[in-house]
């Protein structure tokens, strides 16, 4: 009965949706403020009824309903009760109900607090997002339905994919889910601006603290990913430049060129139309994730033939969508006349180029992940790159960029000179060289050029990163800090962010020592200064799964410093085997053991890997996401303000 | 600068900015693209010297062997062919005798196929796609006999039949 229920809120979800999705844009079009209002009041109700159906399938797995094909999939009587509720997101139907959960909160959201809208704009940004749930709606209605009963009704479920029975596993697809759906909102704005020809400040400032906050979530989403993927793979990689990954991390590095083209397109009025692209193609680059992910086709190609009514409907939604996206950029974008002029010495010239190598790196990285795809779909061959084609072109196009960012902020708008220039990053980059070259040195007693290259480019971007405060506080003192809006803060901690993020990397890159070894009770082995020593492996029992728990006892210098309990689980349901590691860690460095497999004579094999400054990529990650938020949340963006700025408007639209 | 010259500035930079990156993406996907075979098409055509392959097929029943260390050795065959492989590290936790693999590495001189790295899947049948299209038949079983019971467990079974060529 429940499920049904479940079933019946998304049907009439689709009929809500469907109304938010025309009617406003009727209202607009009539200039009938009654029908561009139904947006907000659809938006809500879409929003409930979808909570509804999500809270219909979480119940059934709660209460272990068997009859519910997707629940006996991916859950089992004996799954804790937490993977029980993160399981309704665990596989590809529940995922997608997820998808459009989050996409009618955004879309609740922005009915709520873009109050300030004028309403034309607002109903247009809704019915956008009405539109989007159509489409996804109908996907889940007619391909991957989570309600589906199934008969006969089995005695017990095939219980949740092991991999992901872990605390991150249970945010991470949530997380990932809000930013890649956040896009839509800049989306929809992009599209907005695209129909009634209004883009000025006020526009950038509408759309600027909806995309830095769906930025935050997909940076939180893939740092808590790459940490999941550490823990729990058992490899101790962290990144694999795998094709899943490469889904989320190509909408991030053009959702990072958007949120500061924005900045410029709100400062100075320039870079609209390349604003409003980069907004459809973070989007874009959203649902191609989509559709990597959810087809099937990176598993194979082939995949695409087993279930094809998906893979195909996603990929008619994506021409869909981006075709009229597209269309419309091209019919309406050369309108958009800039505000003035562009010097390339200037904060939003070397913001341009910034954004021109992000979208190039997110370019490469597109090109690695399809081509192999189309090659095969063609059937050329089959081949694969590997991350040595993702590291050699990323990182030359990555460390310039760093460069930029540094020096971008000792630049201020308009245009700027190098005599005024030098003086401000003259100490800065003395120190960042000096440092840069005797941090290997002081650390690992020993200096690889690649080391220095990566030591500079973080310290660079550290210091630069506070250099707006500094001279607030040398030209004011106290009252200069404390005058610093939230905005320029949360550039600040992003920038100290991305510094501690490239020092992270540069080192567990270059100083990293991985050993795989083979120990029988009471041998050790050596890694670097550190003794590791197997004591025992003894059995433990878990809820659903038996462990074997191996005690290795880490030394240095004949001192302990870590008791280790790696684990290797076999879940009962599946007969699945994992591997959960074992990780002591400071912030300088990493000990990772996980245990292998059993071999004979009562020897294990075991991979112990030290890594140095590991845990800075991902405060990095948190970092950069705690400047989103203090910058989404600065309160020039709360003001209620709108002030018309005729400028930017299309001769001949009403506005 | 007028607007026109900045124009062109901003289009010179951006040609100039795509076709290093182009470049870059060239070099690298050349170095680093891998081709998939079968130990049938491994036998039937030279491989480059010192190319690095993929190579994906099933782990034969009872080829199994553990040297020094953490020193492997086992077969890997389709239904035609099989290849000696030899690989010294952790193998994946699904690493099962009588279940498809994906291998990467380089063809020795003396035939036997050194693996960098030995990759399986997080599920029992799995087979590697690539080389599921060529085995598979469409009711879903391997279409050579020999495999078609799935071997569980990692004991090495009591082969009948030791390796065939």
């Amino acid at each position: 009965m429940i499920p049904e229920l479940g079933h019946f809120a998304l049907l009439a979800a689709l009929a809500v949706a469907i109304i938010q999705g025309t009617f406003p844009f009727v209202g607009v079009w009539r200039r009938d403020a009654r029908l561009m209002a139904v947006g907000v009041s659809a938006a809500q109700a879409q929003f409930v009824l979808i909570l509804i159906a999500y809270a219909c399938l979480t119940w059934a797995f709660v209460e272990r309903d068997w009859s519910v094909a997707y629940v006996a999939a991916n859950a089992h009587s004996q799954l804790p009760l937490m993977y029980r509720i993160s399981a309704v997101w665990g596989a590809h139907e529940g995922s997608m109900l997820l998808w459009v959960l989050i996409l009618a909160g955004w879309s609740a959201a922005v009915s709520l607090f873009s109050r300030s809208l004028p309403a034309d704009v607002q109903a247009q940004v809704l019915a956008v997002l009405g539109a989007l749930a159509v489409g996804f709606l109908l996907f889940i209605l007619l391909t991957s339905n989570p309600f589906d009963r199934i008969f006969p009704v089995p005695e017990d479920g095939r219980d949740l994919n092991p991999l992901l029975q872990d605390p991150g596993l249970v945010i991470h697809p949530p997380l990932l889910y809000m930013g890649y759906v956040g896009f839509s909102v800049a989306f929809a704005f992009a599209i907005a601006a695209l129909i009634g020809g209004r883009l000025d400040a006020a526009w950038a400032r509408w759309t600027r603290p909806w995309t830095t906050l769906a930025w935050l979530f997909l940076t939180l989403g893939i740092t808590l990913g790459s940490w999941w993927a550490y823990h729990e793979l058992g490899w101790g990689g962290w990144w694999f430049w795998d094709p899943v990954e490469n889904a989320s991390f190509m909408p991030w590095l053009v959702g990072t060129a958007l949120i500061h083209s924005l900045a410029v397109t709100e400062k100075r009025g320039l870079l609209k139309s390349w604003t409003v692209l980069l907004a459809i193609l973070a989007f874009a680059l959203s649902l191609l994730g989509t559709f990597l992910v959810r087809s099937g086709v990176l598993v194979s190609v082939h995949a695409f033939a087993t279930d094809p009514a998906r893979g195909v409907f996603i990929l008619t939604f994506l021409a869909v969508v981006l075709g009229i996206a597209f269309a419309l950029y091209a019919w309406r974008a050369p309108r958009f006349a800039a505000d003035g002029e562009l010097q390339w010495l200037s904060r939003e010239g070397l913001l341009l180029l910034n954004n021109v190598f992000l979208v190039i790196a997110a370019a490469a990285v597109l090109i690695g992940t399809l081509y192999p795809l189309v090659i095969d779909a063609f059937g050329l061959g089959k081949i694969s790159v590997g991350p040595p084609y993702f590291n050699a072109v990323f990182i030359p196009l990555t460390a310039p960029l760093v460069l930029f960012v540094g020096l971008a902020s000792a630049v201020g708008w308009k245009r700027a000179r190098w005599p005024e220039v030098w003086p401000r990053i003259r100490l800065a980059l003395f120190i960042a060289l000096g440092v840069g070259v005797c941090l290997p040195w002081l650390l690992h007693r020993h200096i690889q050029p690649a080391a220095v290259a990566g030591a500079f480019l973080a310290l660079w971007t550290l210091i630069m990163a506070c250099e707006e405060p500094w001279r607030r506080w040398r030209a004011r003192g106290r009252r200069g800090i404390a005058q610093i809006p939230r905005a320029v803060w949360g550039m600040t901690v992003a920038h100290i962010g991305l510094g501690v993020w490239v020092l992270g990397l540069t080192f567990v890159t270059l100083y990293h020592i991985e050993r795989d070894v083979r120990l029988g009770p009471g041998q050790s082995a050596e890694v670097g200064a550190y003794r590791f020593e197997l004591q025992s492996v003894t059995p433990r029992p878990g809820p659903n799964y038996d462990a074997d728990q191996a005690l290795v006892v880490v030394t240095r210098d004949a001192e302990v410093i870590a008791r280790l309990k790696p684990e290797r689980r076999r879940y009962r349901a599946q007969g699945t085997v994992m591997t959960e590691a074992a990780v002591d860690h400071t912030p300088l460095r990493d000990l990772y053991v996980a245990l292998a497999e059993p071999l004979e004579g009562g020897d294990w094999a075991l991979r112990i890997y030290f890594k140095p400054m590991m845990r800075l990529v991902w405060l990095g990650g948190v970092l950069m996401a705690i400047g989103g938020l203090l910058a989404a949340s600065d309160r020039r963006y709360r003001l209620a303000r709108w002030a018309a700025h005729p400028a930017a408007r299309i001769d001949g639209v009403p506005a | 600068m007028t607007k026109r010259q900045q124009r062109m500035t901003a289009v010179a930079a951006l040609v100039l900015g795509i076709g290093v990156a182009a470049a870059l993406a060239f070099t690298a996907f050349r170095k680093n693209m891998m081709y998939f075979y079968t130990p049938t098409d491994l036998v039937a055509q030279a491989v480059p010297a010192g190319a690095k392959i993929r190579l994906g097929g099933l782990v034969v029943a009872g080829t199994l062997q553990r040297g020094e260390g953490l020193d492997v050795r086992f077969t890997v065959a389709d239904c035609e062919q099989s290849v000696p492989v030899r690989y010294s590290g952790i193998l994946p936790d699904l690493f099962r005798e009588g279940q498809g693999i994906v291998a990467t590495g380089r063809v020795g001189p003396d035939g036997v196929f050194m693996a960098d790295e030995v990759l399986a899947k997080h599920d029992e049948n799995y087979m590697p796609p690539e080389l599921a299209e060529k085995l598979v038949a469409a009711d879903g079983r391997h279409s050579c006999a020999e495999f078609s019971r799935p071997v569980m467990g990692r004991r090495p079974a009591i082969a009948d039949r030791p390796s065939q060529s």
